[in-house]
């Protein structure tokens, strides 16, 4: 429909630069320029690095998605950037361009949440998100559970990683591993080759004295060490590593925790929707074990596929049109990048 | 910093207004809003302008990156070209004649330095300790040449202290009256990212 909001979004919270274009729910641009080649040699992201990234390919990305759309930026209705959670320096970058953009071109910023867009960015795949939903989101840079009541005015945090996110999880693993950053792919591509029963790792907060204070949390520091120990004491031993087994036992003790408790949730709050979002949604046993578990319930699993599921501008657009729709007052051209945004924060206040 | 418009033509410039803030802090969030309010002084609109200039340090890169994309966006925004300048010659030109050494504070206890004469650069920009900055002029400028007033041991004109936008849309002239082709902003970082390469992983049994 063409009366919908066009609207493009502009993300930039980690090593991804990405702008995306929507037309209501309809992805029309999705343009992602990725620097994580240049961490690779440093194992994790640098913060200085991607920012510098960023300033480097904001315009060209900003042109490939408006040629992709076949739009200028006089079409767009509204401009949504993220404005946290995220490095703040690489956060900054978007948000300085985004308020370029608007003042310009004179048109409404809505300063953004990441972790809602990851959300609502499922829309442009699944259609209307049906409300109450849970959502968990799992990256290198976070693990969370959420309840999704309305996602245009807020949303209610259930659990968080305590130390570590679960991708940063599979980067450690991979690392000690000897097998390269980003660890996820590999790790994924590995496990499939070995035995995920062979080596008991432990499930962080899955105690019974953990229910009460960190029911819907999660813990991967703990496993990583566990890794660490097991594979350190084989080398002692002049054993050789079964690289596979460590990667499949690894994985699965991640997508057991993750699954069991956004089903938990899920049956706690009697949702029956469950939104997995994030670079780790992309890893293949956890789509397996979310959804072989939900079956059981009855709860339905609704996994964008990958390219929407790692960071990007479509999903800033998709929760920027969703608050363009709901009527919501746009940000002020002052807003500012937040690194620690709250999920209470759904768009900058105006 | 700071946000000045100018009105060009005739090989000069003729200036409408100019705001400037002294908040390092303050770039991500005032800086839209201050480019907004030097226009609407001036009763202009952004779709009223004919080129950007930018200052692309060597300066803090976090606030670099701010005045940068910004300026990068509203040039596409607007299909205008947005140049880039280095922001060390502004105080070089504001400084005058004779050979000229300009120095801002770089923290860590360096200095962002070049050296000028008559206006014009002839060496630098370059990022040292005071103490290894190669001293070839007859006096210095800049908050940096007045922090280290007493290693530089030349006197110290302390009234040219921040650049100012309208010498950096000044420098920018011959660029803009030809019409010539925006470039692409990239800061003057002198400095690689302080990140050190992944080691050996550390060992957890002890
Ligand atoms: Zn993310």
């Amino acid at each position: 429909m063409s009366d919908e909001p066009l609207v493009l979004g502009i993300e930039t919270s980690c090593d991804e630069t990405g702008v995306g274009i929507v037309r209501g729910h309809t992805l029309l641009a999705d343009q992602i320029a990725s620097s994580v080649e240049q961490h690779a040699r440093f194992g994790g992201v640098v913060p200085e690095v991607a920012s510098r990234a960023h300033l480097e390919a904001i315009v060209p990305t900003m042109q490939r998605a408006l040629d992709e759309a076949k739009v200028t930026l006089n079409d767009i209705d509204a401009i949504a950037v993220t404005a946290g959670p995220g490095l703040a320096g690489a956060l900054l970058v978007g948000v300085a361009a985004a308020k370029g953009y608007a003042l310009a071109a004179d048109k409404p910023i809505y300063g953004v949440n990441h972790l809602a867009a990851h959300v609502a960015v499922d829309t442009l795949e699944h259609g209307p998100l049906p409300e109450p939903a849970v959502a968990m989101l799992v990256s290198g840079g976070h693990s969370s559970l959420l309840l999704v009541d309305d996602l245009t005015a807020g949303v209610t945090p259930l659990g968080a990683t305590i130390d570590d996110a679960a991708g940063e999880a599979f980067d450690k693993v991979a690392r000690l591993l000897g097998l390269g950053f980003p660890g996820g792919p590999v790790i994924d591509r590995l496990a499939r080759e070995g035995d995920r029963g062979a080596i008991s790792f432990p499930r962080g907060l899955t105690a019974p004295k953990d229910f009460a204070k960190h029911r819907f949390d999660f813990s991967f520091s703990g496993l990583k060490t566990a890794v660490a120990r097991w594979v350190e004491a084989r080398e002692r031993s002049g054993e050789p590593v079964p690289v596979a087994d460590v990667a499949a036992s690894f994985q699965d003790a991640v997508c057991d925790v993750l699954t069991a408790k956004a089903l938990d949730a899920c049956r706690e709050h009697g949702v029956e929707t469950l939104i997995i979002g994030g670079g780790v949604a992309a890893n293949s046993r956890l789509r397996l074990l979310a959804e072989e578990r939900a079956a059981k319930f009855g709860i339905r699993v609704r996994v964008p596929r990958p390219q929407l599921c790692t960071d990007n501008g479509a999903m800033v657009a998709a929760l920027g049109s969703h608050l363009v729709a709901a009527g919501v007052a746009p940000s002020r051209l002052d807003l500012p990048a937040d690194s620690a945004m709250a999920l209470t924060s759904i768009a900058v206040a105006g | 910093m700071t946000a000045a418009l100018a009105e060009v033509g005739g090989g000069g410039l003729r200036g409408l207004g100019e705001r400037r803030v002294v908040d390092p802090r303050a770039h991500g969030e005032l800086l839209a809003p201050q480019i907004q309010r030097v226009l609407a002084d001036a009763g202009k609109a952004p779709r009223d302008l004919g080129a950007i200039v930018a200052g692309l340090g060597p300066g803090p890169f976090t606030g670099l990156r701010v005045g940068l994309a910004t300026a990068a966006a509203m040039g596409q925004a607007l299909g205008i070209p947005a140049y880039g300048i280095c922001t060390l010659d502004a105080l070089g030109r504001a400084a005058g004649p004779g050979r000229v050494l300009v120095a801002t504070d770089a923290r860590r206890r360096e200095v962002y330095f070049a050296t000028y004469q008559d206006g014009v650069r002839v060496t630098g920009p370059e990022v040292a300790k005071p103490a290894d900055v190669p001293v070839d002029a007859e006096r210095a400028v800049g908050e940096g040449a007045v922090k280290y007033s007493d290693i530089f041991k030349i006197p110290i004109d302390d009234r040219v202290l921040y650049p100012s936008g309208e010498a950096l849309i000044a420098l920018a002239l011959g660029e803009i009256e030809a019409g010539a082709e925006g470039g692409v902003l990239t800061p003057l970082y002198l400095r690689r990212p302080d990140a050190v390469a992944a080691t050996e992983r550390k060992h957890v049994l002890q």
